[in-house]
């Protein structure tokens, strides 16, 4: 019989080595799924693992994939850190995309490059709005902010098909449900010629270094974690539960909204309906799976990068649905929750005799 | 008259979906355990219901197959949270993701499918009343079953000894676990239970409710589950009442669109979540009354020993 031991303090090793261990139990069920399905699973794993860093080109692409991950992560990091539960960052990414959007719109030939940063000032407000929503009625009415959060993704979907087939349906689209395409002005800088990495990963790596510092390096960063990890000593040390809450969803709502405008504003260059792509989903996973921690979420922001485009590649190259991603999203943060028992406890094999323990 | 008398019959079908799912996460949030879960569970169990049917012609066996699919999964998540002490939120988060898109990748093939023509149910004689009988006895047995389910469930938690014993795993596994109670074998059965209806559920959308596969196609149907338990404050007729209500918020758009009321579609798919979000605020404004009513270890994990 096996049994858990907690152990009095978390393993540093598991911390680290549960993420990975997670991985590697996920490619080993993708492996039996590849060869279940028919497919090579050599091939299946190179889609996954080797194609997306095989040339500059393809490692640009990874790129562009994981920097609106990547910054949506940071700022749930800080939510989870403190005990919040916002899981509606897809929302809030795509209020944020509809906000950039049309101000973007807004742009003609004339237009000066300053439209650039009133489209990611008007994203990472329009996310920081919408989480204010779950902020509000979290502290006010004591809703809670998970299911709030949650209801308000299929709103924002409904508001952004509104403004596609509505309002801002371009008239010489053919009738598609889109915007027209934004101006060139309006385009998020590109750091070089021949790759689409622009300077949305630079923000992104600055946030990272920006959240390092604030978490570990400020009195407020401090004290925003202490309420998630002891309410009741953040209660006697005078820091305020309502500051931590309202600040947790401002900072992540203006990350994902943030992201949603270096998203529309970069790669899609005009509204679809088909903005939401996940990523406000797959960045709890990516949260999760880098230990909430600023360094450690750049490499599972990759990680994830590599699952989405994985997932496209397996569509192409070997028949597969491309929703294969969601498949290995959800396995990975499975495994990582249960490798994460390794971290608080130790498995130790019982003897079954003496006073059998029941249930 | 006679659009109300229908607008009614779809009301009680569209909110019998959402009560079999909400009962059954009340059964799991009685024994103390939360499954964010409900939405994956019920996507699976919905492609796992409609591929039954559509392989096999029988809808009986559609629903077992989506019981059986929502129970699978709710055991990886009982093994999971009740075993290995994994916490509760992110694991039921982790089964919602992972239900959704394990269902769209296996799905893919049944896009396409038809169901062949849905048989009529209806009461003899009672089905015949003028307004009455379409508006009440014209239903699938699904939705009467539902109904049976609350009065069984009652009875359940309140007249039986097991049920005490359930609900007393819900309030304080300590002291059921110190009278001998096998509390994590007892949390397990009540997420199974759960995840069997909310299977049920999702297995009832693909197979009657709207006879088709698309991904996605629960749209938030096991979240307002989870939302329902709350706003009924774990009581088993409230979340009946409280699904019919929903069911007719649900059914409001397309009434609306019927009789060509001018707001653009959208705003009316907007209904329900905005009002899951209205009730959901206004009930919970007094945290006492959430409080006397929640189970108290509602979502605190329990390791015996430990």
């Amino acid at each position: 019989m096996l049994k858990l031991e907690p152990r009095p303090e978390a393993s540093r090793f598991w911390s680290l080595a549960s993420p990975l261990l997670a991985l590697a139990i996920t490619v080993l069920i993708g492996v039996v799924l590849f060869v279940a399905l028919g497919k090579d699973p050599v091939k299946g794993l190179q889609v996954f693992f080797w194609e997306p860093i095989k040339s500059p080109y393809a490692l640009g692409e990874l790129m562009v994939k994981a920097t609106p991950l990547l910054i949506i992560a940071l700022g749930l990091a800080v939510c989870f850190r403190s005990n919040v539960w916002n899981i509606g960052a897809e929302g809030q990414f795509v209020v944020g995309a509809v906000v950039a959007g049309g101000v973007a719109l807004l742009a003609d030939k004339d237009t000066g490059r300053w439209i650039v940063i009133a489209i990611v000032l008007a994203g990472t407000l329009g996310g920081m709005a919408w989480a204010s929503i779950v902020a509000i009625l979290r502290d006010r009415f004591n809703a809670n902010e998970i299911l709030v959060s949650l209801m308000l993704v299929y709103v924002a979907d409904m508001v952004l098909s509104y403004m596609v087939y509505g309002p801002w349906k371009d008239p010489a689209g053919y009738n598609f449900p889109q915007t027209k395409t934004f101006e060139a002005m309006t385009q998020i800088p590109r750091l070089m010629q021949g790759s689409r990495v622009s300077l949305g990963l630079v923000i992104a790596l600055a946030g990272v270094a920006g959240l390092w510092v604030f978490l570990f390096r400020t009195r407020a960063g401090f004290a925003q974690q202490v309420g998630g990890l002891a309410p009741a000593a953040a209660r006697y040390a005078g820091f305020s539960s309502r500051k931590a809450l309202w600040l947790a969803l401002l900072a992540s709502g203006g990350a994902a909204g943030l992201a949603g405008a270096l998203e529309v504003a970069g790669p899609l260059g005009q509204l679809t309906p088909y903005v939401p792509a996940g990523y406000g989903f797959a960045a709890i996973i990516v949260a999760f799976v880098g230990r909430l921690h600023p360094v450690g979420m750049v490499f599972s922001a990759v990680l994830m990068s590599m699952f989405y485009i994985g997932g496209e590649l397996a569509q192409s190259r070997l028949g597969l649905a491309k929703s294969l991603t969601g498949v290995f999203q959800g396995l990975l943060l499975f495994t990582l929750l249960a490798c994460d028992t390794l971290m608080a406890y130790r498995i130790r094999i019982a003897p079954t005799s003496g006073l059998k323990g029941a249930g | 008259m006679e659009s109300y008398s229908l607008l009614f019959a779809a009301t009680l079908n569209a909110g019998t979906v959402l009560a079999i799912a909400a009962l059954g996460l009340l059964i799991n949030e009685k024994a103390g355990i939360v499954n964010l879960g409900a939405e994956g569970m019920m996507l699976c169990a919905a492609l796992a219901g409609f591929a039954a049917v559509v392989h096999t012609g029988n809808d009986w066996l559609g629903f077992a197959a989506g019981i059986g699919a929502g129970a699978l999964l709710a055991a990886i998540f009982g093994l999971l949270v009740i075993w290995l002490n994994t916490n509760q939120y992110a694991s039921g988060l982790a089964l919602s993701l992972f239900g959704g898109g394990f269902s769209a990748f296996a799905g893919t093939a049944y896009v396409q499918e038809k169901l062949h023509e849905r048989p009529r149910f209806s009461i003899p004689v009672l089905g015949d009343i003028p307004l009455v009988g379409p508006a009440l006895f014209r239903q699938h047995p699904m939705v009467y079953l539902a109904i049976a389910l609350v009065a069984w469930l009652i009875w359940f938690l309140y007249r039986s000894r097991s049920g005490l014993v359930l609900r007393s795993v819900g309030e304080s596994p300590e002291s059921a676990h110190a009278l001998g109670y096998p509390v994590r074998r007892i949390r397990l059965a009540a997420v199974l239970a759960g995840g069997a209806l909310c299977g049920l559920a999702g297995a009832y959308i693909a197979i009657i409710y709207t006879p088709l596969w698309v991904q996605g196609m629960v749209a938030g149907k096991g979240w307002i589950a989870l939302a329902l338990t709350t706003f009924a404050t774990w009581r088993p007729v409230r979340v009946l009442l409280g699904a019919y209500l929903f069911g007719g918020v649900t059914m409001l758009q397309f009434h609306f669109q019927g009789i060509g009321v001018d707001v653009p579609s959208q705003f009316l798919n907007m209904l329900p979540y905005v009002a899951t979000i209205v009730v959901l605020a206004l009930i919970s404004r007094n945290p006492a009354w959430i409080r006397v009513n929640m189970p108290a270890s509602l979502g605190k994990p329990f390791y015996p020993g430990s």
